[in-house]
């Protein structure tokens, strides 16, 4: 009896050194995965913030020489270029999103699922030259909507998963509950499963548009870049990648500093992105 | 008072080549209420959701022969007309989580676009929850969530829903098998209430409920029609050897 219980005990105390040494092998790790967040964080905003001032929002950039100039122009022609790519892809993805959730044993439907997940596959690059081809040649010229669009289709795969997979949850029940109080196909869809995902689709909204802020590839030779303020988007527009694309690589100390207040800027909008879909899946989110 | 509102004839369903109701005939008379019997797969929900036409909403599901709703064929109508007529509650309550229990009561009306005025929606809404019993427990709060309510009462708000459109005929599939006993002698009492509007159609796993509640009792076997008749004979006099065995418990 005595025997059994010294090993049971030497056995316990090996489990337990197991546990913690385990527990820290995986708190270690998260650090590390964490780290380079936070490297990225503190050094960005080590640079940036000299660069901001009223100045840097408000002005576009001066002629090499000259001190001082903001981003005037790149800020406005991102808020620009990533509203339309939002007008653009927001209504068909959500509306492919529907489809694919209504219709799961269709062959056309598994279909359409599988080429979304290619298209999230493909290269940001690949996608500008698409949009290259298909929408500068033609047009004739560099615009802000080509870039708009070259975007537009790179948030297509986010909203479209995220809204099939939100509408997925919504249990058959409460579609039953809708059919039989006599309501056709398209208002229980309208009415009852879309106002029950909300929150779950507005928050692959939000992403779509986060993952996409800080895309320069597909704006490399669409929206291509324009060092003065530019509304019109049928020609080139700055934004923020881009200027932060030919700003750093320059070998002007002011065009660095500027490019590094943009990467602080565009963090920024990033952050706040991701945080305000945590708040608004958190106070929107229907209690199934 | 003895006039028929639901008459099957030689109704059959099927899920693609699976049939699973068979060649199903009865009359169901009006401010009756019925109790659907039967061991689980006889085909009883089928039946009950082919009434109302909710049967053909599953993929490859399709159905045959006549069910005549006063003098109309159901089969041929409008699904939608058809649901307007004859309302249905589910096994679990089923509200709307995104409705106010206000909301909720006028789905039928605001989710299919039919305008009311502020006194049509407030009578809706009164009288259908008080018709369920339910008025005294939620009148304070009918600008909360329909799913802020307990299980019973979500049953009872879902019974509201159906009868707020003044509808003809009520299906039951297994109304209170999701809730405890006090609830279930709640909805078993408004059976009562309800029948002297409508015609209630209840499918039912428990027996002593179909005894309970129901005028007359069908039962159900491998998708047939094994005996329909008034539920106080049925249950004391059966007269086909498979009724016998189910209510004497030899098999459920």
């Amino acid at each position: 009896m005595d025997n059994l219980s010294y090993t049971m005990n030497d056995r316990l105390k090996f489990r337990i050194i197991k546990n913690k040494a385990m527990k820290w092998a995986v708190i270690l790790l998260t650090f590390l995965c964490a780290l380079p967040l936070a490297f990225i964080l503190v050094y960005i905003i080590k640079e940036g913030i000299a660069a901001i001032n009223w100045d840097f929002i408000i002005h576009i950039p001066k002629p090499v020489g000259e001190s001082g100039g903001g981003v005037a122009n790149a800020l406005l022609g991102t808020v620009i270029i990533i509203v339309v790519a939002t007008i653009i892809a927001v209504p068909i993805g959500i509306l492919c999103g529907v489809y694919l959730s209504e219709n799961k044993s269709n062959k056309f439907a598994s279909w359409v699922g599988v080429s979304v997940d290619i298209l999230q596959g493909v290269p940001s690059i690949v996608i500008g030259i698409v949009a290259y081809f298909w929408i500068v040649r033609p047009m004739g010229g560099f615009s802000a909507l080509s870039g708009s669009i070259a975007l537009a289709i790179m948030m297509f795969p986010i909203i479209i998963r995220s809204t099939e997979e939100t509408l997925k949850l919504i249990p058959d029940s409460l579609k039953e509950a809708a059919f039989a109080l006599g309501m056709p196909r398209h208002k229980v869809i309208t009415k009852v499963v879309i106002p029950c995902g909300f929150s779950g689709i507005i928050s692959g909204v939000m992403l779509s548009v986060a993952r996409i802020a800080g895309e320069t590839a597909p704006l490399l030779f669409t929206a291509f870049g324009n060092p003065f303020v530019e509304t019109n988007l049928l020609k080139p527009m700055q934004s923020l990648p881009l200027l932060i694309f030919n700003y750093a690589t320059s070998s002007y100390k002011d065009w660095q500093s500027l490019a590094w207040g943009a990467s602080l800027v565009l963090l920024v909008f990033v952050l706040a992105l991701n945080l305000i879909t945590k708040l608004i899946t958190r106070k929107w989110k229907v209690q199934l | 008072m003895e006039s028929t509102i639901i008459k099957a004839v030689n109704y059959n369903a099927y899920f693609g080549d699976n049939q699973v109701v068979k060649n199903v005939s009865m009359d169901i008379a009006r401010n009756s209420v019925i109790a659907v019997m039967g061991p689980s797969g006889c085909g009883k929900t089928t039946f009950l959701r082919g009434i109302n036409r909710m049967h053909e909403l599953v993929p490859s599901a399709h159905a045959n022969g006549k069910i005549w709703l006063n003098d109309e064929d159901i089969l041929e109508m409008h699904p939608i007309v058809v649901r307007l007529k004859i309302g249905m509650v589910f096994q679990r309550p089923n509200p709307f989580p995104n409705l106010s229990i206000h909301d909720n009561v006028l789905a039928g009306y605001k989710l299919n676009g039919i305008k009311l005025s502020k006194s049509e929606r407030e009578r809706i809404v009164e009288e259908s929850l008080t018709k369920v019993a339910l008025w005294k427990e939620v009148k304070d709060s009918l600008m909360k969530k329909g799913t802020f309510l307990s299980g019973g009462q979500q049953q009872r708000l879902c019974i509201a829903r159906a009868v707020a459109m003044q509808p003809e005929v009520l299906l039951f599939d297994e109304p209170t098998s999701a809730l405890d006993p006090i609830s279930t002698a709640m909805v078993e009492e408004l059976f009562k209430e309800l029948k002297k509007n409508y015609t209630l159609i209840i499918v039912t796993h428990n027996m002593q409920q179909a005894a309970r509640v129901s005028d007359k009792t069908a039962f159900f076997y491998m998708g047939e029609l094994v005996e329909y008749d008034e539920t106080k004979l049925m249950f004391t006099n059966p007269t086909d050897q498979r009724t016998q065995n189910y209510i004497t418990g030899r098999f459920s």
